[in-house]
């Protein structure tokens, strides 16, 4: 096998991966700080994807939705904080769990009435719909090229955000020890509030970025879902570092899979979590006893 | 059986001489054909006549599957409008598969025994047709498939009461390859949907390449429901055929399409489909789509009276031109409801002898029955995808290959049904 093409393969993995590294960032983090499990996320993923596809449809114009449908998932995601999850604060991790999970059939229902259960047509905006040449020996499309540069701008942003400024700091000391954090005078409510909200914009702009690449239907977020609960387990539920580094080891183990052996390439994902997991319980970076 | 009937005309007080006229009728039809299992049809023989419609409404062939029912929604309002089935108002009941044969097997046998609906129809993948075709059958049920599937009308699995309306795998990859080898380079590559859809597609093109001197220069294949082909490319990239042949489906086909186009295939190759669909074409958009040519059952666009009509129906009753799948189960539902209306009997052999040979014309031109193995001949057209100029106008018709004279069908032979004798396989004594 020529090597051209698996660089090319290795490639696309990192493309492929760096879906789930945005969609696995916004779930760890609302369950590092928040301990919820949040089954809402693939919904919100979707609702970013239809918001896109609205706000294009309305204004013709990609870059704008790009920056709007984080600020509008974001937003509600701000208000199904302060009006579903917080009243549950303090009891069972199973409570918002329960809650999410409702919620995402809620959300994809309210999805179905209003735009039909058909897939929506989203085309790659035109600056970035032509394959660009790599190193002059192979193809790759520039809008998955757009897609690495731009999840890796948010990772960047989000490690300034959680290493470097006072927020981040409450943020951070928040997931080793809420009940301290308040002891000295912070308010936590609003801080998980906060953080749902950022959580949710993760999804929403996930789910813009893969429009181009997938097809938009209702139901486009419940497999993704799946696949990134094994990404934040595998990576340590909770961890940011583990989010991005298991999303792009899952990305290149089912490119690589299906460049060999592609019936695999469905169940691979799996069976890099049961090893990960026998070798460390708690995923690449967890801590644990987070769940117990 | 004339217990049955006594106590009908003992009881029933609304019933009129026609009533009384078929229900003899249906004796009549029972001692001469000897069979016992209509019985339990008379039993059933009042309230609405249920269509039992077992359809994949969730997973990657949901869209195809919504645009099923509109077309039997259709079918059974047309039917309803003339008097309905045996003076009796038809009901469409349908349920959820999930594309899966197991979940087709268990809403089947719901359909046949909660339901008690006397005709099936439905599914969307061979697998789930086998299932359901295989219930029907025990409970004498006749069911018209609507789906795409090869084994169905072979010796194992068909039966006096399976008919099929769609086209088969091989017929398809007949005619589509015939068009492809004419007008194409002789590398071909194969992405296959790793199932017996796929499967079949790829094996029928293999076998029409051949006879244009195809090379094969690999075939890559992909789970159902993958909706990420990146890692796939590649290699199709590094094998550099001339033509690349999806045989996938729904959700699959709209991801490949799209994803192939990012990643410049079309430059370099031509993007073929055994089956183009509308419903993937539009949920893509014509930037995806844009070149790629296929073959289809039917298209809205046709020159054909009888689909002018389908279409403008169709368009009244559900706000939009119908697709390929669509009109299979409008076409098929159609047809069987209208033999049971002439044969005047829910006698399996009853209707099919008023199938059988049929030469017929519900919304695509001309069709026939073949009597050895109820498969319906008909013409394949090949499309291409092209700039809407108008909402739902995404095709321009290229060529229309004839299925005159079982040219794409395979011999009742090779079926293994006796070509000189209708099919009786499977008759309940």
């Amino acid at each position: 096998m020529d090597w051209t093409v698996i660089v090319m393969q290795l490639f696309t993995g990192l493309s492929l991966g760096m879906l789930y590294v945005m969609l696995a960032l916004g779930l760890s983090i609302i369950f590092g700080l928040l301990t919820v499990v949040n089954f809402a996320h693939g919904a919100m993923y979707m609702w970013g994807a239809y918001a896109g596809v609205s706000i294009v449809a309305i204004t013709g114009n990609f870059w704008l939705a790009l920056i709007i449908t984080p600020l509008v998932i974001g937003g509600y995601g701000l208000v199904v904080e302060r009006g579903l999850i917080r009243p549950l604060y303090g009891r069972d991790i199973n409570y918002p769990l329960l809650l999410t999970f409702g919620l995402q059939f809620i959300m994809i229902e309210i999805v179905r009435i209003f735009w039909g259960t058909s897939d929506q047509p989203f085309s790659s905006p035109d600056l970035l719909s032509a394959p660009i040449e790599m190193f002059g020996v192979f193809y790759f499309p520039s809008y998955r090229l757009f897609v690495i540069v731009v999840t890796i701008v948010i990772c960047s942003v989000l490690w300034f955000f959680l290493e470097k400024t006072n927020l981040g700091l409450v943020i951070r000391a928040g997931t080793r020890d809420s009940l301290m954090v308040r002891a000295l005078g912070i308010d936590m409510n609003r801080i998980w509030w906060l953080v749902f909200g950022i959580g949710s914009a993760l999804a929403g702009i996930a789910g813009i970025l893969a429009s181009p690449i997938r097809s938009v239907f209702p139901e486009m977020g419940i497999a993704m879902l799946v696949e990134c609960f094994v990404v934040v387990v595998v990576g340590g539920m909770g961890s940011l570092k583990g989010a991005i580094l298991s999303g792009i080891i899952m990305g290149e183990a089912i490119a690589i899979t299906t460049l060999f052996y592609p019936p695999m390439a469905d169940i691979v994902i799996f069976l890099v979590m049961a090893v990960v997991l026998l070798v460390r319980p708690s995923g690449l970076f967890g801590r644990a006893g987070l769940l117990e | 059986m004339s217990e049955i009937k006594k106590k009908k005309v003992k009881g029933g007080k609304g019933m009129n001489r026609r009533t009384f006229l078929k229900t003899t009728g249906m004796a009549a039809g029972t001692m001469v054909f000897g069979g016992f299992h209509f019985v339990r049809h008379t039993q059933a023989a009042s309230g609405p006549f249920k269509v039992g419609f077992p359809i994949p409404l969730t997973g990657p062939y949901g869209t195809e599957a919504k645009d099923q029912q509109a077309g039997a929604e259709l079918a059974i309002a047309e039917i309803n409008a003339n008097g309905g089935v045996l003076g009796r108002k038809v009901e469409l009941v349908v349920r959820d598969t999930k594309l899966k044969a197991a979940e087709a097997a268990r809403r089947a046998k719901e359909l046949l025994e909660a339901e008690k609906v006397e005709l099936m129809s439905g599914c969307l993948s061979a697998s789930n047709q086998l299932a359901v075709n295989q219930l029907a059958k025990e409970h004498g049920v006749p069911y018209v498939s609507v789906s795409q599937a090869n084994e169905i009308t072979q010796r194992q699995d068909n039966s006096v009461y399976t008919y099929h309306e769609a086209m088969n795998p091989h017929m398809t990859t007949q005619a589509v390859g015939e068009w492809v080898g004419k007008n194409f380079g002789k590398r071909w590559y194969y992405l296959t949907s790793d199932y017996a859809y796929g499967w079949q597609m790829t094996d029928g093109f293999k076998r029409k390449g051949k006879e244009f001197g195809a090379v094969d220069v690999g075939e890559t294949k992909h789970p159902l429901g993958t909706s990420d082909y990146s890692s796939y490319m590649p290699r199709i990239l590094a094998a550099k055929p001339d033509v690349l042949l999806l045989n996938n489906f729904g959700k699959d086909q709209l991801n490949s399409i799209k994803q192939a186009t990012a990643f410049g295939l079309k430059k370099k190759m031509q993007l073929i489909c055994p089956i183009i669909l509308m419903s993937a074409r539009i949920g893509a958009g014509w930037e995806a789509y844009d070149g790629v040519a296929g073959g289809t059952s039917f298209d809205w666009g046709l020159d054909i009276p009888t689909s002018k009509k389908f279409v403008s129906a169709f368009q009244k009753m559900h706000g939009r031109p119908p697709i390929d799948y669509a009109g299979y189960a409008y076409g098929g539902i159609k047809e069987l409801l209208m033999a049971i209306g002439r044969a005047g009997s829910q006698d399996s052999v009853a209707i099919a002898e008023a199938i059988e040979n049929r030469k017929y014309d519900n919304y695509k031109g001309n069709q026939w029955w073949r009597p050895c193995d109820h498969q319906s001949q008909q013409d394949v057209f090949i499309v291409r995808s092209k700039k809407d100029t108008a909402k739902y106008d995404v095709f321009e018709h290229v060529a229309t290959v004839s299925g005159e004279n079982e040219r794409l069908l395979r011999t009742c032979v090779e079926v293994g049904m006796n070509p000189n004798k209708p099919v009786r396989t499977g008759l309940k004594k």
